[in-house]
């Protein structure tokens, strides 16, 4: 059992917990993510890493509850356990690996959507205690919605908030963002986006226009999340690659977007849920991601 | 007395019954049956069985205690070759290993040699007959990476030398492909894994689940940060593999690893557990192995029209005789010397159709069976809802891209010698899946015992 020392709802979508998992801990990495499960019945769940303290021997995660297990997760308050909590899994963020003082030469721009501002956090962390300034866009619906301010405020170069209703920060779209801080005359060498799928594609469309090379985080349907069942599958230049073995990070540029959507929907989408309640018959019990977990 | 030439008959679920469950198919023999069926055994003074088991089990030896109606007296002769003998019971193929040396088979049925070792391993789990431990722990440490069987024997063995010996398994369930590849009707999970692993925990080994090496802590820092003296590398296979055909990514194309992982481990079959499954009303399995008639059944009891889509002959079928006998009687239709050429998708990304090609057989080829080729202008669309790639597997990358010093080939397996498990790592034996690729569970037993016998042999002149 793993120990939750710290349950947080962070605003009304999205939750916070810190979980006692010492291997875990001692071997993360910025960009890899762990696999959690409730309890014997319950999904294996991937979810990226927020934070992580090696001393302490914890993992931070983050999570918007959409299907019937991370709803169950929701229900959880410090001192209770996950039965299951397994990393870290995929590949560090291609970064770790790099020359510390070419990175200080590059100009970093980090692109978060949602709860994508999650798996951002420890990124620009890392960067920042190797003395790496990077910029951070950080968007989401309205003020109430953002999460982690005052931590991404801590770490990040020049940090800018976004609301699609202007309620707060920028006014609008993360990609309207970051074509204002191009024409400001900023340049980058590399963008970093995570967020929904359908933010990457946009600033993935903007970012080749703009010429900046762009690495984003995929999230598809996993199952082992060790590169055993092959659900986690995308098209990276035409090949097939696993989220869970090859990625989770890839070039932006090369992702197939419109496949991984399509694929993703397999279990969130109205036709979908349609689709898989009709295919699924009796067998069909929640983790659709819309049903509640109906019995 | 019965005809001596024929097998005392084992009695099955109904197959129109069992299609539509997931209960074990046979019922196994009972104590008269098994005495009936031992009594038919020559006790060959030099048993041609025993060259047939990969980890030569003294099968007359045991067969002569089931004939006298000593069953634990038998399980102890088992139980000194092989750790895990009511998995084994069930899914050895028999029929190419001990039974087909049979002097018994040149005139009529060989001995059912797999179905007796089943019911002995069976009466033993019943009965609460324990193997026996080591009189005293040595203090010396092993780590085996992986529980499915070759892990499990490699364990078992070096704990009845007087190792410790700590089991990381990387998924939350423990038996590797015994939990998430072979399902619940041929291989009951808490009424023969669980209690075989129990048997393997109380010869004193320890376990600890959601540790992936390479990931969650590599081989090396097992050694120098935690004193392990030795390591045992049962990884299993890896990744699954897809044909290359248009169409693969489409929704309701799954590797056969993902829909065998959805029903065997995350019992996505039963109600009460929350895993998904899209079983499909119209399938096709693609491939002809026991992983495919696994899957095909599996998708035939949750309530599906199931078609094996395979590119030979049903000869060539490398499944078990017994499995495509099973499958057959349950009702899969067996669409063979058929190779598919695309999956035919709907504008909502979903599978709804396949495009085949008919084949016939040629030449042989490297492996020596008889390639085959597409015949010119065959093509035609079958209409389906779901489509299970059931190829095979490529290794997984894991621990090899972190192991320094790690010998593989170029089909990505570990290299490790065959008696002894060792690979080019000092102190880092391997074996089963890992080392072979995709192969059965006995085999991989076998190279888990010779990989514990192995690591004596290192750790004695240590």
């Amino acid at each position: 059992m793993y120990r939750i020392i710290k349950a947080e709802q962070l605003n009304a979508n999205i939750y916070l917990m810190v979980v006692e998992a010492p291997r875990v801990a001692r071997h993360c990495e910025p960009g890899q993510f762990v696999i959690v499960k409730i309890d014997e019945a319950g999904e294996r769940i991937p979810l990226t890493i927020c934070d992580y303290d090696r001393k302490a021997g914890t993992v931070t995660i983050v999570f918007q509850p959409v299907g019937a297990s991370t709803k169950k997760f929701a229900k959880l308050k410090t001192g209770d356990a996950f039965r299951d909590f397994t990393g870290p899994l995929g590949c560090p963020s291609e970064f770790v690996k790099e020359d510390i003082e070419d990175l200080k030469r590059k100009k970093i721009l980090f692109v978060g959507g949602g709860v994508g501002a999650a798996p951002v956090y420890p990124q620009v962390k890392w960067l920042k205690e190797h003395d790496v300034d990077a910029d951070v866009i950080i968007g989401s619906k309205n003020k109430e919605l953002l999460i982690l301010e005052k931590e991404m405020e801590a770490v990040a170069g020049r940090y800018y908030p976004c609301t699609d209703d202007g309620s707060y920060g920028h006014a609008g779209m993360v990609t309207t963002m970051i074509e204002e801080l191009v024409e400001q005359g900023n340049t980058y060498d590399v963008c970093i986006a995570i967020g929904p799928m359908i933010m990457m594609k946009f600033v993935c469309l903007l970012t080749k226009k703009l010429n900046i090379p762009t690495i984003v985080s995929m999230n598809p349907i996993m199952v082992d999340g060790t590169g055993m069942c092959g659900a986690c599958r995308l098209l990276v230049g035409g090949e097939v690659k696993f989220a869970c073995v090859d990625g989770p990070e890839f070039d932006g540029h090369l992702v197939d977007f419109e496949n991984a959507m399509k694929r993703q929907q397999m279990y969130k989408s109205e036709e979908g849920r349609a689709m898989l309640k009709l295919q699924e018959g009796d067998t069909h019990h929640g983790g659709c991601g819309n049903c509640g977990g109906e019995k | 007395m019965a005809d001596v030439l024929k097998r005392v008959p084992v009695r099955e679920q109904d197959p129109m019954v069992r299609a539509g469950n997931f209960e074990e198919v046979c019922y196994g023999y009972n104590k008269e049956e098994a005495m009936e069926e031992a009594a038919r055994c020559l006790n060959c003074k030099n048993a041609k069985c025993i060259l047939g088991c990969p980890v030569a089990i003294n099968i007359p030896g045991f067969i002569s205690k089931v004939k006298e109606g000593d069953m634990e007296g038998a399980y102890k002769v088992i139980g000194e070759s092989s750790a895990l003998p009511a998995i084994c019971g069930r899914v050895c193929p028999q029929e190419s290993q001990c039974e087909c040396k049979c002097i018994r088979g040149i005139k009529g049925d060989p001995v059912s040699i797999g179905k007796l070792e089943r019911f002995v391993a069976d009466y033993a789990l019943e009965h609460d007959i324990k193997p026996e431990k080591a009189e005293k722990m040595n203090g010396r440490k092993v780590a085996v990476i992986g529980s499915g069987p070759s892990g499990l024997t490699c364990a078992g063995d070096l704990a009845k030398l007087g190792y410790e010996v700590t089991v990381f398994e990387a998924l939350h369930e423990l038996g590797g492909v015994l939990v998430y590849g072979i399902p619940e009707f041929r291989l009951p999970k808490e009424k023969v894994v669980k209690k075989e692993i129990e048997k393997v925990r109380e010869l004193g080994v320890k376990f600890e689940t959601n540790v992936v090496i390479g990931k969650s802590t590599t081989i090396d820092q097992l050694m120098e940060e935690e004193d392990f003296e030795a390591v045992f590398i049962g990884s299993g296979a890896g990744l699954p593999m897809f044909m290359g055909i248009p169409g693969e990514t489409a929704n309701g194309v799954f590797s056969a690893n993902e829909y065998l992982t959805r029903s065997n481990l995350m019992k996505a079959f039963d109600e009460n557990y929350d895993t998904p499954i899209a079983a499909g009303k119209k399938v096709a399995v693609i491939g002809g192995g026991n992983v495919a008639m696994d899957a095909a059944r599996t998708a035939l009891r949750l309530g599906a029209e199931v078609h094996i889509v395979y590119r030979r002959s049903e000869a060539e079928l490398p499944a078990r005789v017994e499995e495509v006998h099973h499958a057959k009687e349950e009702g899969v239709i067996f669409n063979l010397l058929t190779n598919p050429t695309e999956i035919l998708v709907d504008e909502n990304g979903w599978v709804k159709g396949m495009k085949v090609i008919r084949m016939e057989l040629g030449e042989p080829d490297a492996s020596g069976r008889r390639r085959p080729v597409a015949i010119p202008d065959s093509e035609f669309e079958m209409e389906l809802d779901t489509v299970i790639m059931s190829l095979g597997t490529s290794p997984n990358p894991l621990i090899a891209s972190t192991t320094e010093g790690l010998e593989t080939n170029r089909r990505k397996c570990i290299v490790a010698e065959e008696e002894n498990g060792q690979t080019s790592k000092a102190a880092v034996y391997a074996g089963g899946d890992a080392v072979t690729g995709a192969a059965t569970v006995i085999l991989a037993m076998g190279a888990g015992k010779a990989g514990a016998k192995g690591i004596h042999e290192y750790l004695s002149k240590k």
